[in-house]
């Protein structure tokens, strides 16, 4: 149904944004190729294998952990791990940084929605999820400026509003969804 | 950061970093550039550089601001029992090894500002291994080997660092260790006397001795495939068959040329064992 054809697909959020995650990905076409990111806070120490454990067995997809050095590949929903900022590098590889935290954040949404920007430009998808900072905003931007789509969770369904609202609030946001109308979206790219 | 950031273009980024090889043998061009962009970018717009022309000319004309750059561009965040459970790990599983030695060397790779290395030597006191260990810093960068050589760190962080080292298994207080003045905490003599911090690069120095424990830490992640394996050549070098080496949480040596020469100790935190026969177990008297 889209005109457009994506090359990558980032999701970011904080607050509230793993019950968001838990709810959208098994609910997505087992026929989506396009790679699809989540960069989500939360503890450092918490477990790499968290959400594919928990989703691995509800999607056909493949869920993993994005990995330093990993070929980016289609079919695959990553994860960026706790406490490392993650970055994509020429050759469409990840690589990782353990440099200071962004808005008081490692994994830095802005971080990795830039990094993206520079190298996918109009093929990325940027969705922004709720969350209780402004981490994200900036990134969000960055993708629109490099000619990418930027779709922000509503804020009045959000958990937290504050992140989405944040992004809104920059003017570079195309369009303002509510969770089930990003799944339709996402869906609707596959058919 | 809300500044407007340059795009920095690939072709300048090169340049630059061929000519900080060439002019003051620091090699950056195996690192990756992702990292490098960010960290470069940061430095533009603090020092208010317009463009990489002319930080390529401040570069080439002036030592002190390339010694500036070096220490901007390489990354020192670092902190006392980082990842805790690895360093309960370290006490569980390597110290009982490492305890079969005589006399123990360690070495921590790219240790920045020192907090891994006194993180380590106040386990080991605890252990009762320390007084027959030294451990060895280096990094690249002299101006945080100075840091560490203090034995200084500001109490900022001290109620962080406390909850870690006893979340490592601390068998104390971390208080015991260190004294307060004004807002920095000076950690003990006792501790210091075991140290020894030296500048060293792994791109492009050489083993300087042989080690019972290598400690390399989140700084593999910034390099290229083909400097990882070098920096592991390196390490397998400098480590006796049952020598032991410990990663970063996300670096792993599975990719690498030198996976064949070590097992897994423990997987989950990046431990590994050199493998051959054990040498100290000849050493024992």
């Amino acid at each position: 149904m889209q005109e457009r054809k994506f090359e990558f697909i980032v999701i970011g959020g904080s607050a509230g944004s793993i019950g968001v995650a838990i709810q959208m990905i098994p609910a997505l076409s087992g026929r989506f190729q396009v790679p699809i990111l989540f960069v989500l806070h939360r503890n450092a120490s918490s477990s790499s294998g968290f959400l594919s454990d928990i989703l691995q067995p509800r999607t056909p997809l493949r869920i993993k952990e994005a990995e330093e050095k990993e070929k980016i590949c289609p079919g695959t929903v990553y994860v960026a791990p706790a406490d490392y900022h993650l970055l994509v590098e020429t050759d469409f590889t990840f690589s990782l940084d353990a440099s200071e935290k962004v808005h008081y954040s490692r994994p830095s949404i802005d971080v990795t929605f830039e990094s993206l920007a520079a190298h996918y430009g109009e093929k990325l998808l940027g969705i922004l999820l709720t969350g209780a900072n402004a981490d994200g905003a900036r990134g969000m931007a960055e993708i629109a400026r490099a000619g990418g789509l930027t779709i922000a969770q509503n804020p009045a369904t959000a958990e937290v509003p504050t992140m989405p609202q944040a992004a809104i609030n920059t003017g570079m946001v195309h369009h303002v969804f509510s969770t089930s109308e990003i799944i339709s979206f996402l869906n609707d790219l596959v058919d | 950061m809300q500044e407007p950031e340059l795009r920095i273009v690939d072709e300048e980024l090169e340049k630059l970093l061929k000519e900080m090889a060439r002019l003051y043998r620091y090699d950056f061009t195996a690192y990756s550039r992702e990292s490098l962009k960010r960290r470069i970018n940061r430095v533009l717009l603090l020092k208010k550089i317009p463009s990489i022309a002319e930080l390529h000319y401040q570069v080439t004309t002036d030592p002190d601001f390339f010694a500036y750059l070096v220490e901007q561009i390489t990354v020192n965040v670092t902190e006392m029992f980082r990842n805790p459970a690895f360093f309960h790990t370290l006490r569980q599983e390597v110290f009982p090894i490492l305890a079969q030695e005589p006399f123990i060397r360690i070495w921590h790779a790219g240790c920045s500002t020192g907090e891994e290395v006194y993180s380590l030597a106040i386990l080991l006191q605890e252990a009762n291994l320390l007084n027959r260990t030294l451990l060895y810093g280096t990094d690249l960068n002299p101006h945080v080997l100075q840091q560490a050589k203090s034995g200084l760190f500001h109490v900022a962080n001290l109620k962080t660092y406390s909850e870690n080292y006893l979340q490592s298994g601390g068998t104390s207080s971390l208080s015991d260790y260190y004294t307060v003045r004004y807002n920095q905490a000076l950690f003990s003599d006792e501790l210091r006397q075991r140290m020894v911090f030296s500048v060293h690069n792994l791109v492009s120095d050489q083993s300087f001795n042989e080690f019972n424990l290598i400690l390399c830490r989140n700084v593999l992640i910034y390099f290229n495939r083909d400097l990882q394996d070098r920096v592991f050549n390196l390490f397998t070098e400098s480590l006796p068959a049952g020598g032991i080496l410990a990663l970063g949480a996300k670096e792993t040596l599975v990719h690498s040329t030198s996976k064949d020469a070590y097992t897994y100790l423990n997987r989950e935190q990046k431990i590994w064992m050199k493998s051959g026969s054990a040498s100290y177990a000849g050493k024992k008297i």
